[in-house]
């Protein structure tokens, strides 16, 4: 059977676009410009949004395209923006900028019913896009909600409706949306995953912050006042005690006279010596956010590294592919260690101790009095190193004077301020120079511990940098000198300074470390799911590993059912069906004459059961012949018989006992 | 080749016996007739595969970012979207034709036709029926269940209703579903009307003739049927064409006299029009009027509606 051509359709102008529906595609355009307004330049984003406002005058004023001239002007302008402001009209962010400056023009030649569907299509389309660019879960709440508008659009634009209300055109978007959900969820859940991507390389090009592998003074600045998630925490069992939450990242080895770097002996493949286990290990399972960087946090000293990842000489973990994606991995951990207590390998010893000449004369000398009066005892020198720093006049502050060429020697006697990387730079010089094998950790400390639901979140100002000394007969310490500054001046930069676990943090961010339980929720198990999470799928039934045919399987059957539920569903009858209020009535009435012997026979039609009643009832005879007569008008005469004259039968049926007079 | 052909025909007949559905909506049936499941048909819009081609490109785009959360949004809307086919089936699925009647209407003009459909309490905001080219929108509110389409008409007499296409394309416009009904049901056309040629003054009888003041009010162009008495041949010569005398209107109470014996000369459908535009104009001014037919039947005089559509369903009728 062919499907009818739709034709020409005879009411006012059906294909031109009405006011309601260019009204709601307008509200979608902006809709669209607001969910990739976070990555757009402001001025771009105001410029487009103002076309849309000024195309939405025009309109409603007067029925027509902008002309031809400005639409190719701005189908120009839109990409020579975008390459002036990035600099290319690739990747993902120029992509995002230049498809919706092509949805306004688009919106400009709006004028048909066809333009308006194509148009809300596209809307649709660079809706998603924004989700590449932020997955959580209130932002992909506002994008499922910006599809209201689209869908009413779509509804709106139907011709020929009789009600143009903005109810009706956002109630069926809403009903179906809802409704749809669990088919939805179904579908997430079995549509097979790609193991590796078509085209492209997820995660290119975004520069985000984050730690980087260099540590000069002011650098961690910018993390230490970023309130973004970095990782979260389970414990098995209990949590270590806060002093102890040390989550090293990675140790810098070599100093050029201002920077930190990881140096080449982070980098050979020296195998890491055993560590000595006092406690029983912490295991714990590590949810790592998209760094782009190679290594993994661990607490302390990993025992082991886990799968997909190697453990660095200085007990480090580094994932062989940077972490693009959120990255989950279960680590043990040892807080009580000793490594290489009796005896450093030279060359480790040689690295640790290096230092560049030339630079912060001031320090080596400081240090060398310290050596001086100590003798031999180290630990004596990392006493002195601490007391200068708790009573030397440091001062704890984000907002750290920049240093000058001798970084050291100038932020030792000359600033006395800074924060962690300053503390524990200045600290990792003056034990080498001292002669103490010394290292700068970088990672994260403390976090807030989530009682409710048992993890530890760790937000990127939590950021932190510290020491690890060797001493003989110990082995590698951390030293966290830091810790041993008395005087902290809070940052008035507006974020958290993790380092002092206090510093100004917000007045919402206890409600958001709270909140932060449906964010994990939401990160593991809708943006964490993953094809090896889809390989799982099955297991309750007694699948070990599902395959992508299964899925597949599984994906028509779920379509086949929500399909059939949802005609079943469609298919039902209101409920108030208005019963045929007549054919009850005969009904009644033939019950009553059967229970005294008059039964109607199958091919007897109503005319002549009422003739054989009136017969055989004498003495009611009238009444059945005037029951007779109403009921033959109201069932066969009138096309359309009058409710009150049906009520008015309904009554005199109610009303008629019939009784065989015993002869 | 043979073998063939009845191959081919065995293969309709089982897709006949298969699908009773194809079938149905073609042969005529009589009122009520519900619109179940079986009967009604849906497919995608051309918008509707366009959506499709988009939601397969977002989909695959999801995947390739290894994106969930817009894996998510694209299951959200692919859903919703392919849940608004069921919203359109049920726009048509239980749709009751209780019963259907016409307007009185003329040939060549559409004509006024009314549906009753049966109210099972649901709104249908978005049928259209169509009963020829043209798809004319029938929305039906909760509880309202009449309306009055439109049809073409093209011969006098009686006419059977042309099969209807009830379709509708609500909620999104990507998919259309529509039914057929044929109902087993005819409706009177009245014959074309033709208005070019006035009427008979009156009875053309002389003796019945209205005397005194002006025997006729003037002069006017010939139309085709006008009798050959009332040319005016000395004012004819005069002109290039043939001029006729009007006469004054009858004087009230005393009928017009529409005899088909007049229009001679005429075509048989031509007269029945040119009878039946006098029949409305007569009874447009409230003059009784009479009609004599070909068979020397006379109907009249009156001036009533009774009277008025016994003439025209008599002109419809005639063979």
């Amino acid at each position: 059977m062919k499907p009818p051509r739709i034709p020409a359709v005879t009411h006012g102008s059906p294909t031109e676009l009405a006011p309601l529906p260019f009204t709601l595609l307008c509200i979608t355009v902006l809709c669209v410009l607001v969910a990739h307004a976070p990555h757009m330049p402001a001025w771009y984003t105001a410029v487009l949004a103002a076309i849309v406002a000024a195309r939405w005058r025009q309109r409603r004023r007067q029925r027509g395209r902008i002309s031809a001239w400005l639409r190719i002007a701005l189908l120009v302008a839109v990409p020579a923006a975008v390459v002036a402001v990035y600099g290319t009209p690739f990747g993902r962010e120029p992509g995002a900028a230049i498809v919706c400056g092509l949805l306004v023009v688009k919106l400009l030649e709006s004028e048909r019913v066809r333009d308006g569907r194509m148009a809300i299509g596209f809307a649709c389309f660079i809706l998603m896009s924004a989700l590449l660019f932020d997955q959580a879960l209130a932002f992909t709440i506002i994008v499922g909600l910006m599809l209201l508008p689209a869908l009413a659009t779509l509804r709106a634009l139907e011709p020929g409706l009789p009600e143009t209300g903005w109810l009706p055109a956002f109630k069926t978007g809403a009903v179906l949306l809802g409704v749809s959900l669990p088919a939805a969820l179904l579908g997430f859940l079995l549509i097979p995953r790609l193991a590796t991507p078509l085209w492209g390389a997820p995660g290119n090009g975004v520069a985000r912050t984050g730690m980087t592998d260099r540590m000069a003074p002011g650098d961690l600045q910018s993390l230490l006042t970023d309130d973004a998630v970095a990782m979260r925490i389970g414990f098995d069992g209990t949590p270590p005690p806060e002093n102890q939450r040390y989550f090293r990242g990675m140790v810098l080895w070599s100093f050029d006279g201002r920077a930190w770097l990881p140096g080449a002996a982070a980098r050979r493949p020296w195998s890491p010596a055993p560590v000595g286990v006092h406690d029983p290990v912490t295991h714990y399972d590590v949810t790592l956010l998209a760094s782009h960087r190679h290594w993994m946090f661990a607490l302390d000293v990993p025992v082991d590294a886990p799968e997909g990842a190697v453990m660095g000489p200085d007990h480090t973990l580094w994932s062989s592919k940077p972490i693009d994606e959120t990255l989950h991995y279960r680590v043990a951990s040892a807080t009580d260690y000793q490594l290489e207590p009796e005896k450093l390998d030279p060359r480790i010893r040689a690295a640790a101790l290096e230092l560049p000449a030339e630079f912060d004369p001031g320090a080596r000398a400081l240090a060398e009095r310290w050596r001086g009066t100590a003798g031999a005892d180290d630990a004596a020198v990392i006493r002195d190193a601490l007391a200068l720093f708790h009573d030397g006049g440091f001062v704890y502050d984000l907002d750290a004077p920049p240093l000058g060429r001798d970084s050291i020697d100038d932020f030792l006697f000359n600033t006395k301020t800074g924060f962690c990387e300053h503390y524990a730079s200045a600290f990792t010089f003056l034990m080498r120079a001292a002669g103490i094998p010394a290292r700068v950790v970088v990672g994260y400390q403390g976090g807030y511990w989530n009682a409710f639901a048992h993890y530890l979140l760790i937000r990127q100002s939590d950021a932190h940098a510290w020491s690890e000394v060797w001493l003989a007969g110990r082995g590698w310490m951390r030293v966290d000198p830091t810790a041993a500054v008395s005087r902290i001046i809070l940052a008035d930069t507006g974020g958290a300074a993790g380092d002092v676990g206090g510093g100004n943090r917000s007045w919402w961010m206890p409600w958001q470390n709270r909140l932060d339980v449906i964010n994990r929720w939401w990160g593991q198990t809708v943006v964490g799911f993953d094809a090896l999470s889809q390989d799982r799928l099955f297991r309750p039934f007694g699948i070990e590993h599902a395959t992508a045919q299964m899925l597949g399987i599984g994906l028509a059957v779920a379509v086949f059912l929500a399909l059939g539920f949802g005609a079943l569903l469609a298919s039902l009858r209101p409920r108030h069906k208005p019963r045929d209020a007549l054919a009850a009535a005969q009904l009644r009435l033939q019950r009553r004459l059967a229970r005294i012997g008059i039964v109607r026979g199958t091919s007897e039609g109503p005319r002549d059961f009422y003739r054989r009643t009136a017969t055989e009832l004498s003495d009611s005879a009238p009444t059945v012949n005037r029951l007779a007569v109403e009921y033959l008008a109201l069932r066969y005469a009138l096309a359309e018989p009058p409710p009150e004259r049906i009520r008015v039968f309904l009554r005199a049926v109610r009303n008629f006992h019939p009784r065989r007079v015993v002869k | 080749m043979d073998t063939a052909i009845r191959e081919h025909e065995s293969l309709a007949a089982r897709i006949r016996r298969w699908l009773p559905g194809l079938a149905r909506g073609r042969r005529p049936e009589a009122l009520p007739v519900t619109l179940d499941r079986n009967r009604v048909y849906i497919v995608p819009t051309r918008a509707g595969l366009g959506f499709a081609v988009l939601l397969a490109t977002m989909l695959i785009g999801a995947l390739n970012y290894q994106n969930n959360a817009a894996l998510l949004l694209t299951c959200m809307l692919g859903a919703a979207l392919a849940s608004s086919m069921l919203l359109t089936w049920r726009e048509l699925h239980d749709l009751t034709l209780r019963s259907l009647h016409a307007d009185h209407g003329f040939c060549d003009a559409r004509l006024p036709i009314h549906l009753a459909f049966a109210d099972d309490n649901r709104a249908r905001p978005g049928l259209h029926v169509a009963l020829d080219d043209i798809e004319q929108s029938c929305p039906l509110r909760r509880g309202i269940s009449r309306a009055t389409m439109t049809a073409p008409t093209e011969t006098r007499g009686w006419m059977p209703i042309p099969r209807m296409r009830f379709s509708s394309t609500l909620p999104f416009g990507l998919f259309r579903a529509w039914s057929w009904i044929t109902p087993d049901q005819h409706v009177l056309v009245y014959p074309r009307i033709l208005r070019d040629g006035r009427p008979p003054a009156h009875n053309d009888d002389p003796k019945e003739r209205v005397i005194g003041g002006d025997e006729f009010a003037g002069l006017r162009e010939y139309h085709v049927g006008d009798p050959i008495r009332h040319v005016a041949w000395k004012a004819s010569a005069r002109h290039d064409h043939l001029l006729v005398r009007e006469f004054d209107r009858a004087a009230p109470g005393q009928p017009l006299r529409f005899d088909w014996h007049d229009l001679s000369g005429l075509d048989r459908e031509t007269r029945i029009s040119r009878l039946a535009g006098w029949v409305c104009d007569a009874y447009a001014a409230a003059h009784p009027w009479t009609l004599i037919l070909e068979d020397r039947r006379t109907l009249g005089p009156g001036s009533d509606a009774a009277h008025y559509h016994h003439c025209l369903t008599v002109l419809a009728e005639l063979p």
